[in-house]
């Protein structure tokens, strides 16, 4: 079947050659490029990638152990898709989108090959609630009605593209997803039935009508990210950095807590445990926002570094297509995908295979565009059928050789992306976390979401992080002094901006994801703690300026309630009048001549 | 009766390719009787219509075009598993080198094993005491996890796996433990030094010790750690035991997947080594874990040199993003006489958080260690401030720093190949040390705590 329901005459042919993940087949004249096969007696899945003459190229997802030449290759008639409808909030799928606990269920602990499982429930019975009544003009994108899919997620059932026309028919009730909720006549008389359900080709990027540029802060809760690099919704993100750095627990997190209403995690070639890590967690951590369990608006990929090479290729396709799903139905979707390196590695071995011409470093000539296409399904839309906005923000973890960021997947990452977190192995070694760096990232939505961060957060937000990257910056060039002739040497007013940058370091930039009090962060507390410590920096320095000695300022016990500050909750706020109260006092008290604190 | 080719077209570095072919799937198992009589065993790599891409285990000298006989077994490499596996040594490719007669297997099973699916995993959090302070208190082990030595050549990693061998344990559990070894490329005296310790502490009873050493086929050793892990998977999933895998030296294994590479003429990736290499140390690293149903598990503590010493040589770097951790081995520290000469800064466990703390190991264990990581970096940045300014240029906060980073070292993660040291011991040791440094200074640890262990 094709997207549009046509059914296509399948074709079958036979096994020429054998190497690795790569089969070459003859007899099937006629088979489109990225058509699904079957491959073998054990028929196992394989998408065609190259035609020559009568020989077709197939890469295939499962291992090819014990295939013999001559062996059948069967054709399915339609690209490689994915199921979308209800069933997909809470699930884990491989890289082709087969659910990982149903594998189970068929194939015990361990997973075996060609096997045959849908992506989506079919035997579950949603309710499903119609939003149009007969006779009502309904085009692409239009919302027909919708399922409660979980308890965060209204899943809207859209009419798909290529369908218009008048309702004819629509019903209301307990449905599974293969049966028909609606029938469309279109201009010609033809009807049309309209299931739950579609069929999407994983490769080609879902329409909509108009695209925007972002205006809105993603928020995540983690401060370095939110108050100095920030993402907006529907931008793009990368975070490189060696391994140990933490990319990971930066994506968690990310998963975790950021203000997105559907978040799909790509595990592409990463560690098995990560994904039973936020399997198992996920279902017991709550969604700040809606206090329902996290997994009740998470769909997980998971393409472990041992599950074959060619679904780990394809697995960046099938969370970025079901992502897109639902950015269509006008809601804000997270992507992160960890690690797009595993991705390209995986686009190299194949390209090895075919024996294409290598580019850089073996990686093939076409990663550049492979690499803008998946950022560039990212961003804010008005959605196909109008009156919705959605977005998409796509987060991606890069894992270059040794950390050196001239590696080719990094390179062509920071051509597209907007948000560069990078990652620092001596932070990490000191086991300053996040490690992000502070002088080496940037993020190019400031601007973007000035206004909205003006409106919302604090008027002078914008002001207060540019100050304090100043201050990081100027102690990056106190530093070399510092290690030239000593501290001792600096006048008292380079010295609180030492003093004060190490504040900012280890009292904002530091945050603990492990520490459940300290693992999210609100904007709101985030702007008041960097306020406080701004506060006190421009107090000290104008102290100084009035005869105040570093010396005093330096012992001051308020400084103790600043380094607490990151455990100050909502329903406290008033906490942070009283400390940049006490600072102006204790700071006050340091000019008046004497030692007193 | 199977059928021989004697139709070998070309012979290229380990490479056979046959002609005229039937019949033959991609990745079984052939043997070539050589001229000499000799049989040896292949695998292979590739079939086209009628030519197949064989490769040698042990090599193709001796061979020839016209009286090479191929025969095509139709099955992959195996390993015959029974319960008596136990207490055997094998040679690289599963075969007994002990003197003692075959197993008599009670199955054959594929050495490639399957993917484990990550929704079968049940997450490694049992903390494995191995009564080392620098591994226990600083990078705890858990069961399940895979926990690389990355070290350099002439540095006691052999003897810290040992150690490690020697004293594992989960606490307050008699569950049963077994100890899988491979080695790959490494000479007769180091396996010998295993087995010896092995013997020694009653622990062969029970271990399975796979060898393929320096003389023997490099080739041979792709399917080594295979071997070890089927039977360890064996072992874990259907004997219920706790396996713990010594894989040594990953290095070799690597310089061979290079060799076989190289011979088939496949685009090189870094430094040469195949663009796939990322994937095939995949699939021996992710055999480590626990499965929710099953009582047995795998810990794998793969030992690997770092050329030059360069952590980001191709082989640690991709070892490190595959495993859940890295336990570093410092020259600097053995220069100074150090034992285990771990360097605690760079090492990690990705698995420690949800092995400690209450319950697990003690209350204080996640803040203590924190305040000892944080106190070990400030002391060694005052240390190297103090060879550029002189010692005097040094604050007295920053002068205890650098006198409590060599106590820490010397104290710490000193403590001699014989000594083990509980939990307990490492933690309260980590309180003493602390006493070194002003009050005031340590803020990663809570108020309590100093009152209850800050004796």
């Amino acid at each position: 079947m094709d997207i549009k329901g046509t059914a296509v005459i399948s074709k079958s042919g036979r096994i020429k050659r054998i190497s690795g993940p790569v089969i070459v087949a003859e007899g099937l004249e006629g088979v489109q490029m990225n058509e699904v096969v079957r491959v073998g007696k054990a028929k196992l899945i394989g998408e065609v990638v190259e035609l020559a003459g009568k020989d077709v190229s197939i890469q295939v997802y499962e291992e090819t152990s014990g295939l013999r030449p001559g062996e059948e290759v069967e054709s399915s008639g339609s690209p490689l898709s994915v199921e979308l409808g209800p069933g997909l909030i809470g699930s884990i799928y491989d890289g082709i989108q087969r659910p990982l606990d149903i594998v189970m269920k068929k194939s015990g602990n361990f997973i075996k090959r060609g096997i045959a499982v849908y992506g989506l429930p079919k035997d579950k019975k949603w309710s499903f609630r119609p939003s149009v009544k007969k006779g009502d003009a309904v085009k692409p994108g239009n919302v027909i009605g919708s399922v409660k899919e979980t308890a965060i997620i209204e899943h809207k059932i859209m009419v798909p593209p290529g369908v218009e026309g008048i309702v004819h028919e629509i019903s209301s009730g307990e449905f599974t997803v293969e049966e028909e909720v609606a029938v469309i006549t279109g201009a010609d008389g033809s009807k049309t039935g309209i299931r739950m359900y579609t069929k999407w080709p994983v490769r080609l990027k879902r329409p909509y009508n108009r695209k925007f540029s972002p205006v809105e802060p993603l928020i995540s809760g983690q401060r370095v990210i939110d108050t100095f690099f920030p993402i907006a919704k529907g931008g793009v993100a990368c975070i490189p950095g060696p391994f140990g750095s933490g990319k990971t627990v930066v994506q968690q997190q990310l998963a975790k807590w950021t203000d997105a209403d559907v978040v799909v995690y790509i595990g592409c070639g990463e560690r098995g445990n990560e994904m039973t890590d936020v399997l198992q967690e996920f279902p017991e951590l709550e969604d700040p926002y809606s206090g329902e369990p996290l997994i009740k608006r998470t769909v997980l990929i998971a393409n472990t570094s041992n599950m074959p090479v060619a679904a780990r290729e394809a697995s960046i396709y099938t969370g970025t297509t079901i992502a897109e799903y639902f950015r269509d139905m006008g809601y804000k979707v997270a992507l992160m995908a960890d690690s797009t390196s595993r991705w390209a590695e995986a686009l190299r071995e194949m390209s090895g295979r075919l024996e294409e011409m290598p580019g850089e470093e073996g990686y093939p000539a076409y990663l550049a565009s492979r690499v803008a296409e998946f950022y560039e399904r990212g961003g804010r839309v008005e959605c196909l059928g109008g009156g919705r906005e959605g977005s998409l923000s796509i987060i991606g973890a890069v894992s270059p050789p040794g950390g050196d960021l001239s590696d080719p997947v990094v390179k062509n990452t920071l051509r597209v992306v907007k948000v560069f977190w990078g990652l620092d192995d001596d932070l990490s070694s000191q086991r300053h976390f996040p490690a992000i760096h502070w002088l080496r990232s940037y993020s190019l939505y400031l601007d973007n979401i000035n206004d909205y961060c003006a409106a919302n957060i604090g008027k002078d937000f914008t002001d207060i992080r540019n100050t304090a990257m100043s201050i990081l910056q100027k102690e990056e060039s106190l530093q070399e002094i510092v290690r030239l002739v000593g501290e001792e040497s600096l006048s008292d007013r380079d010295r609180q901006v030492m003093d004060t940058a190490k504040m900012i370091r280890e009292d904002f930039l530091q945050q603990h994801a492990f520490d459940p009090d300290e693992t999210y962060t609100p904007i709101g507390q985030q702007y008041r703690m960097l306020k406080s410590i701004i506060n006190f920096y421009d107090t000290a320095v104008s102290a100084i300026e009035e005869g105040s000695r570093f010396e005093n300022i330096t012992i001051l016990s308020v400084r103790e309630k600043i380094a607490r500050m990151k455990y100050i909750t909502k329903d406290r706020m008033g906490e942070f009048d009283d400390i940049d109260r006490e600072i102006k006092q204790q700071i006050k008290g340091t000019k008046d001549g004497s030692d007193n604190r | 009766m199977k059928q021989e080719y004697f139709t070998v077209k070309s012979i290229a570095g380990p490479l056979f390719y046959v002609e005229k072919t039937q019949n033959v799937s991609y990745g079984e198992i052939a043997t070539v009787r050589l001229p000499s009589g000799e049989e040896r065993l292949g695998q292979v790599l590739e079939v086209n219509e009628d030519v197949v891409l064989l490769q040698l285990f042990a090599g193709t000298s001796g061979a020839n075009l016209n009286n090479s006989r191929v025969k095509f077994l139709g099955k992959g490499l195996e390993l015959p598993v029974s319960k008596d596996i136990q207490g055997r040594i094998f040679d690289g490719l599963g075969r007994p080198i002990d003197g003692a007669p075959e197993v008599i297997p009670e199955r054959k099973l594929d050495i490639n094993g399957l993917a484990m699916n990550p929704y079968a995993r049940s997450y490694p959090d049992e903390f494995i005491e191995t009564g080392i302070s620098a591994i226990d208190a600083m990078n705890t082990l858990v069961r399940g996890q895979k926990l690389p030595i990355f070290s350099g050549s002439g540095l006691p990693h052999n003897q810290l796996a040992a150690q490690i061998a020697r004293q594992a344990k989960v606490r307050g559990k008699g569950e049963e433990f077994c100890v899988v070894f491979a080695a790959m490329g490494i000479t007769f005296e180091e396996a010998e030094y295993f087995k010896n310790d092995f013997q020694k502490t009653g622990a062969i009873e029970r271990a399975v010790m796979f060898l393929n050493l320096a003389d023997d086929p490099a080739i041979e050793r792709l399917a080594t750690p295979r071997m070890a892990l089927t039977a360890a998977e064996y072992l874990a999933y259907e004997k219920d035991f706790h396996v713990l895998v010594i894989m040594t030296n990953m290095t070799n294994y690597a310089e061979a997947l290079r060799e076989v590479s190289a011979a088939r003429k496949e685009i090189p990736g870094r430094r040469g080594y195949p663009g796939y290499m990322y994937t095939d140390l995949a699939t021996i690293y992710e055999r480590a874990g626990r499965i929710k149903n099953k009582k047995g598990s795998i810990t794998q503590i793969p030992i690997l040199t770092m050329p030059n010493d360069d952590k980001t040589h191709p082989i640690p770097d991709l070892t490190g993003y595959i495993t859940e951790g890295q336990i570093i081995i410092s020259r600097e520290l053995e220069h100074n006489n150090v034992y285990p000469p771990i360097d605690v800064l760079p090492s990690l466990s990705r698995l420690k958080q949800k092995g400690i703390g209450e319950g697990k190991t003690r209350e204080d264990h996640s803040a203590v260690t924190s305040q000892l990581f944080a106190a070990y970096a400030r002391g060694k940045q005052a240390k190297e401030l103090a060879i550029i300014l002189g010692e005097a240029a040094l604050s007295d906060v920053d002068k205890s720093f650098s006198k409590f980073a060599d106590e820490y070292e010397k104290k710490y993660v000193s403590q001699g190949e014989y000594i083990d040291r509980s939990i307990e011991e490492s933690l309260d040791l980590a309180w003493e040390l602390l006493r070194m440094l002003p009050k005031e200074e340590l803020k990663r640890v809570k108020e309590e705590h100093i009152r209850k262990y800050m004796k």
